[in-house]
């Protein structure tokens, strides 16, 4: 059983958002992780494995500091690592990455493949369903959980209206929802193997030749602030006083209810 | 290329979807003065009576595929009938609502036809050149970014309760193509077995009008009851948690609202005994009128509410369920 996991590292989701002299969004000061819900991804390959033997790689498409959620994942358990740097590119969207990773991955075993089902900072939440279309194999959307047998696969995931118990024929692309686990935390033993484990640093623009699969479909045009919300009331005097005005307001001034 | 603006008119068992209703409304308002064309796309089993819905809301056009074995839906052979619709007949974009269906179905869609996909967007607008421009969260709503695509159509996906939809018009003149499209067997490799119906009739928190959700101010998950009594005294609208409910174990995965779990844009928001961390806000903030009830004045969430309470939730929320059942039996 041979798994690829993709996993992006993001801002952490502490962090505030503001933007630089450029216009652009800063980075400054923000700590990096792994993508929350990749993680989620990136456990249950390391569960299916302890089941199921074979190799779990992760994949990613980033930059240098990319490096350091690739080494927690290896000392999450991965075996390899490959990085993908994008940092040449004008833009990139998921049409961009879903290529990369689909190229990458022509070259790697694989019977599974997992990622989270959105990323906490673009929120595009596409390029697990592009990657499955790329590489022309199905797609599970937001699985709760996971079960292998033989060259097929139980997966729950979140449908309209209720959870669906689908059998899946391998190899597929599933997305992780969070609550499929509880992610493990790296141990000073699989920090320390971490530095050992292979590393692929692959350029882009060397991997993919085709042009247009790296030319973005989607062009930024603009950030937007949060809308500021009007300064708001503080409803005073007894629970009874303030639940009372509170009810007026949200049917006569609001008309809510 | 046409100016032609699609809309997917998302449906289950010939029930239209809400957010679909307030797509065609919204685009027919944004198209108006530029008298472009508006078409929905209706696939399905016995959809036909839906056509003069669509239209009533704003759909000059309709493309209709009618037939039996649409009946049990598939992906992949809704990703093969819409690019047939696409290459014959090259509109400007297509809309979606941003639903569970959508976003399995829009990505593949824009992967195999090369396209752009903006996803979750909360507005559209017309630039400049005539061009789409899409405003999107970043960040789960800690900013946002306006997007556009050079190459067409273009697709997206648009957050459900981002539209009001409008009064329907049977009077309006409406014409309907019926494609002719090649129907590919269903893919095999996804074979669904079961599905459990959720317990709670309470409507999805992606969709809901109202939400009353609440926090670590709870106290345990034996006091949820009382959200859900309030939420039973709004009418039966939806209950939400934060993250620090949820990772308590109080209440489910699927119930939480914020960076990592479901962003929300209700007309109400009742946050109980919710702090307002920096990831829960984001997911709120586009929520018409927040209310917080909270026992520290400092609170985040108290900083961006519309109206506050500050005291014992405990001693609150009884008196709000007694407050909003007065209200509702007056109706």
């Amino acid at each position: 059983m041979d798994i690829v996991v993709c996993l992006k590292q993001t801002f952490d989701t502490e962090a505030t958002i503001s933007l630089d002299n450029e216009g652009k969004i800063s980075g400054d000061g923000v700590k990096l992780i792994v993508n929350p819900y990749d993680e989620c991804a990136l456990e249950e390959a390391l569960r299916l494995q302890e089941k199921h033997g074979g190799t779990v790689t992760i994949v990613s498409v980033g930059d240098e500091r990319t490096q350091d959620a690739l080494r927690s994942g290896l000392a999450m358990g991965a075996d390899k690592a490959v990085l993908i740097r994008k940092d040449n590119l004008e833009e990139v969207d998921g049409w961009v990455t879903a290529n990369l990773l689909a190229k990458a991955l022509s070259s790697l075993p694989y019977h599974l493949v997992l990622t989270g089902r959105i990323a906490v900072d673009d929120g595009n939440a596409q390029v697990a369903a592009r990657l499955a279309e790329a590489l022309g194999i199905p797609f599970v959307d937001s699985i709760t959980n996971l079960n292998i047998e033989g060259d097929q696969a139980l997966a729950v995931y979140e449908g309209e209206g209720g959870a669906v118990k689908a059998r899946v024929q391998l190899p597929a692309v599933f997305s992780a929802q969070k609550g499929l686990n509880e992610p493990r935390y790296p141990v000073m033993a699989g920090i320390l193997k971490a530095k050992k484990k292979p590393l692929d640093v692959l350029e882009a623009s060397e991997l993919c030749t085709n042009s247009d699969d790296l030319r973005a479909k989607l062009q930024h045009v603009a950030y937007i602030l949060p809308p500021e919300r009007k300064v708001g009331r503080v409803l005073s005097g007894t629970p009874e006083e303030a639940v009372s005005e509170l009810a007026r307001a949200l049917r006569e001034d609001e008309k809510i209810i | 290329m046409s100016n032609d603006i699609w809309i997917y008119v998302d449906q289950d068992r010939s029930k239209i979807r809400n957010v679909s209703l307030e797509l065609l409304s919204k685009v027919s308002e944004l198209l108006a003065t530029s008298g472009a064309p508006l078409s929905a796309v209706l696939l399905g089993r016995d959809v036909e009576p839906l056509v003069p819905v669509v239209a009533s809301y704003g759909a000059d056009w309709v493309y209709l595929v009618n037939d039996d074995t649409l009946e049990q839906y598939a992906v992949d052979r809704e990703v093969s009938l819409l690019a047939q619709l696409i290459e014959q007949h090259q509109p400007a974009a297509l809309l979606f609502g941003n639903t569970i269906k959508a976003r399995a179905l829009a990505p593949r869609l824009a992967q195999y036809l090369g396209l752009g996909l903006a996803s979750d967007c909360v507005d559209i607008t017309i630039g400049a050149e005539g061009s789409l421009l899409f405003k999107r969260p970043l960040y789960a709503g800690k900013i946002f970014e306006q997007v556009t695509s050079s190459v067409h159509p273009v697709l997206a996906t648009v957050r459900l309760n981002s539209f009001v939809v409008g009064e329907p018009d049977t009077d309006r003149p409406f014409s309907v193509v019926r494609p002719t499209v090649t129907l590919a067997p269903p893919d095999l490799r996804v074979v669904v077995q079961e599905v459990v119906d959720r317990i709670s009739k309470r409507p999805e928190l992606e969709e809901a009008d109202i939400i009353v959700s609440g926090g670590r101010g709870m106290g345990g998950a034996e006091n949820f009851h009382l959200l859900e009594e309030l939420a039973d005294a709004l009418g039966g609208v939806a209950v939400g948690a934060s993250r620090a409910a949820v990772d308590s174990g109080w209440r489910e995965q699927e119930y939480q609202i914020g960076q990592t779990g479901k962003a929300v844009s209700p007309t109400l928001y009742i946050a109980c005994g919710i702090s307002g961390a920096i990831q829960h806000l984001a997911g709120v903030n586009t929520s018409r009128i927040i209310v917080a009830i909270n026992q520290d004045p400092k609170a985040a969430i108290v900083s961006i509410a519309d109206y506050a309470i500050i005291g014992n939730l405990f001693e609150i929320i009884p008196q709000l369920i007694q407050e909003f059942k007065k209200l509702t039996s007056d109706n």
